[in-house]
């Protein structure tokens, strides 16, 4: 029988049996999740096979790294539960999937401010634009700071290929070789899909690296976020990724009850 | 009496100490200011000035990195060196060059984290906002902290390891477990600044809360029960109330803590089965928590006249006390149902704070105050003015505390209210509107608390200054004897 004397008198001891005490917790709730299939819903499009939650485009992929560069998540959560009023205000509850490709997740802790992982649609552009430049402009009583360097800032946007890389290197399929893009077939002959077939090819276009910077401006240009077509500026950037927000799975296409299963 | 004193500061590297302190208290009004501000900014959001700089979302994290690595962080390091030194009775190891580095390593890294989240260079990962090359500066001064900790412990004149570096050990390998593998990340290239975390979405979650709660656990609570075992016996002048509670506390705190920081993510798309589990161990951490808020305040059996006549003791065992209190609160908050209305709301926010002042500074304070005249060889500059420290932070932390309950539930409480037709009786704006005025008590109580410190950091000077005039009148008295 160990006697806690002995623990209290070697600390080699007392570190090795400290650390089995403090490591057990994490090991036992965090490695199981990167291995049960089921933590993850698996949404695809019913009709078409085709995976509705997708990378975020380059423009998108610039505002969210706005959104993180401005600590958005410290006032607004990016995450809606199961409950009637969160429902009615803000839409379906979030999925797994749909910050699968999230890195960081930005689910938030604290509501100052509403939800917004549905914000994505409810909102012209030009809303969006004049909120962030003077919240009080548009609601009267918020709290929210203005930011109207968003505007005033072009959008750097030189480096998008090299940041796709290192999500790409973390797991998100954005694709730089053409086996990537159509699929191919490895020595052992198992079939890997390329996001041609995973995401269809109006999607898949817009993760292939090589073409970023004109992806980039193609949306910029047609999308027009900022209502300013003469200059692409964080703003474009931000209101763009505000708008694909929660509008990447339609629950249209679903059962009511379809994602309980997964619960 | 004397002259032990003048042994044990030679025998001891105090001067370590005293550089850590000086830099917590540095680091506490400065992170504690950032607090009033930007709790401010959100009684009245004109005080943003659309300066991007200093806007909230920018600026909470230099509060909270500011208290809690500036302030905390400086205080532990302060404490520990300083305990694992007396109890032992060996010198630190390291010499002169290693514990400094840990100094300059720390302080350096926080400033130039915090100096970076006013320029928009943040990981966005709450509590763990540095990014990568900072995170790889603190790795390492880390391992430095913890071979400087081990090797003296391994030196010690003492056949037993004190209770207090238990718990010490405990939260420097916790600490390092949790900032590893919530660091993770790929730099989008090695020269530049910024990264993508390793994982996404649940995974991701899972981890940042599991670290995020553990900050807490043991950062900001097994290394200030290290605090609390060693100056409340010693302020009180009493041995510790129970020891075989002190060592059942230690392994079941140090257990069950890695266990609940799911409970931040109830109701969230993570699997059902990982929050039931750490609402389970919430509830059981109860028991741990209080054996240690029973054992430190019942230490004072015997001495209860203490409470009225010592002010430091004043300090710690109001700590005590609001440990206690969050700890049950805590618990609370994680069942799922309580969780519903809490969740996203002040609530939280206050339940943080009456720990972090509560607890975690209070005791801090409070130790601080045993430790610093000692450090310089000399008695406090002025007990009325701890007096005053204490009824100012004590009034801060009820103020802010109450105000974030009334704006919590309340707003929760709203957000779910139907009208009679089941339409939501309320928009999100209107909670807004609601929680005006609590925001502003809740400003105000941080700004009793603020003045605090700085009566404090008043008192500590004076005492400092103090001391260095005595340090040359000996002299004197030695020639003319």
């Amino acid at each position: 029988m160990l006697k806690h004397e002995s623990i209290e008198t070697n600390s080699g001891l007392l570190i090795v049996l400290t650390l089995v005490a403090i490591g057990i917790g994490g090991l036992v709730e965090i490695v199981p999740l990167h291995y049960i299939d089921s933590t993850i819903e698996d949404v695809k499009d019913p009709q078409t096979g085709v995976e509705m939650v997708r990378p975020y485009s380059p423009l998108e992929l610039r505002g969210r790294d706005i959104y993180i560069r401005e600590g958005c998540y410290t006032c607004h959560s990016q995450m809606i539960r199961p409950f009637r009023d969160e429902d009615l205000r803000y839409g379906h509850y979030s999925l797994a999937a749909e910050s699968k490709y999230d890195h960081p997740f930005q689910w938030g802790s604290k509501r100052t401010g509403p939800d917004l992982a549905r914000v994505g649609g409810k909102y012209s552009n030009a809303w969006h634009t004049q909120h962030l430049i003077a919240p009080r402009s548009v609601v009267p009583e918020s709290i929210m700071p203005n930011y109207p360097w968003l505007l005033e800032t072009e959008l750097d946007y030189a480096d998008v290929g090299a940041r796709m890389i290192a999500l790409k290197k973390v797991g998100v399929p954005y694709t730089l070789t053409k086996d990537e893009y159509t699929g191919w077939t490895d020595d052992k002959g198992q079939k890997h899909p390329g996001t041609v077939e995973r995401f269809g090819e109006k999607v898949a276009n817009t993760l292939d690296i090589n073409r970023a910077e004109d992806n980039l401006l193609a949306q910029a240009k047609a999308g027009n976020y900022d209502g300013d077509p003469s200059s692409i500026s964080e703003m474009d950037a931000l209101v763009a990724y505000l708008q694909v927000l929660g509008t990447m799975v339609d629950f249209s296409k679903f059962d009511e009850d379809h994602f309980i299963q997964f619960r | 009496m004397a002259h032990s004193a003048v042994v044990s500061s030679e025998q001891y590297n105090y001067e370590i100490v005293k550089k850590f302190a000086i830099a917590a208290i540095v680091w506490g009004i400065a992170g504690m200011t950032a607090g009033v501000y930007i709790a401010s900014e959100l009684a009245w959001p004109f005080l943003n000035f659309d300066i991007a700089q200093i806007t909230f979302g920018r600026l909470r994290p230099v509060h909270t990195s500011g208290v809690i690595f500036g302030f905390g962080g400086n205080a532990l390091f302060a404490t520990s060196y300083y305990i694992v030194q007396r109890t032992c009775q060996t010198r630190l190891a390291g010499g002169t060059f290693w514990p400094n580095f840990t100094f300059w390593g720390w302080n350096l890294a926080i400033a130039i984290a915090g100096t970076g989240y006013l320029f928009g260079i943040s990981q966005g990962r709450e509590y763990a906002e540095p990014e990568w090359y900072i995170d790889l500066a603190i790795a390492v001064v880390w391992v430095v902290y913890f071979l400087i900790y081990t090797v003296t412990l391994v030196r010690r004149n003492q056949p037993h390891i004190y209770v207090a570096n238990w718990f010490f050990m405990s939260f420097i390998l916790a600490t390092a477990l949790l900032h590893i593998f919530n660091n993770l990340a790929m730099p989008v290239s090695l020269l530049g600044i910024k990264s993508y975390s390793l994982f996404s979405g649940v995974q991701d979650a899972m981890t940042q809360w599991w670290y995020g709660h553990n900050a807490v656990g043991f950062f900001l609570t097994a290394a200030f029960l290290g605090m609390m075992y060693y100056f409340v016996p010693k302020q009180a002048g009493r041995p510790v109330y129970s020891y075989r509670l002190s060592i059942v506390h230690f392994w079941a705190l140090s257990f069950m803590y890695m266990w609940v920081g799911t409970h931040h993510l109830h109701w969230t798309a993570i699997p059902d089965w990982t929050s039931s589990l750490a609402a389970v161990f919430s509830i059981l951490l109860l028991m741990p928590s209080w054996g240690g808020m029973i054992n430190g305040i019942m230490t004072l059996s015997g001495a209860w006249d203490k409470l009225r006549t010592d002010p430091i003791m004043m300090f710690l065992i109001t700590s005590l006390s609001f440990y206690g209190m969050s700890t049950f609160e805590g618990p609370m908050m994680s069942l799922k149902s309580v969780n519903a209305l809490s969740h996203y709301t002040d609530w939280t926010v206050g339940h943080v704070h009456s720990g972090a002042l509560g607890w975690v500074a209070m005791v801090s304070i409070g130790s601080f105050y045993h430790m610093i005249p000692r450090l310089w060889n000399t008695t406090i500059y002025s007990t009325k003015l701890i007096y005053t420290h204490f009824f100012l932070a004590t009034i801060g932390v009820i103020l802010y505390i109450t105000a974030l309950w009334v704006s919590g539930i309340g707003q929760g409480l709203m957000l779910r209210a139907f009208d009679e037709y089941g339409n939501l009786a309320y928009t999100f704006v209107e909670t807004v509107v609601f929680m005006h005025g609590p925001l502003v008590a809740r400003a105000i109580g941080g700004m009793f608390f603020v003045s605090g410190m700085l009566v404090m950091a008043y008192n500590i000077y004076m005492t400092i200054a103090r001391a260095k005039q005595e340090e040359k009148a000996p002299v004197i008295a030695v020639a003319q004897a």
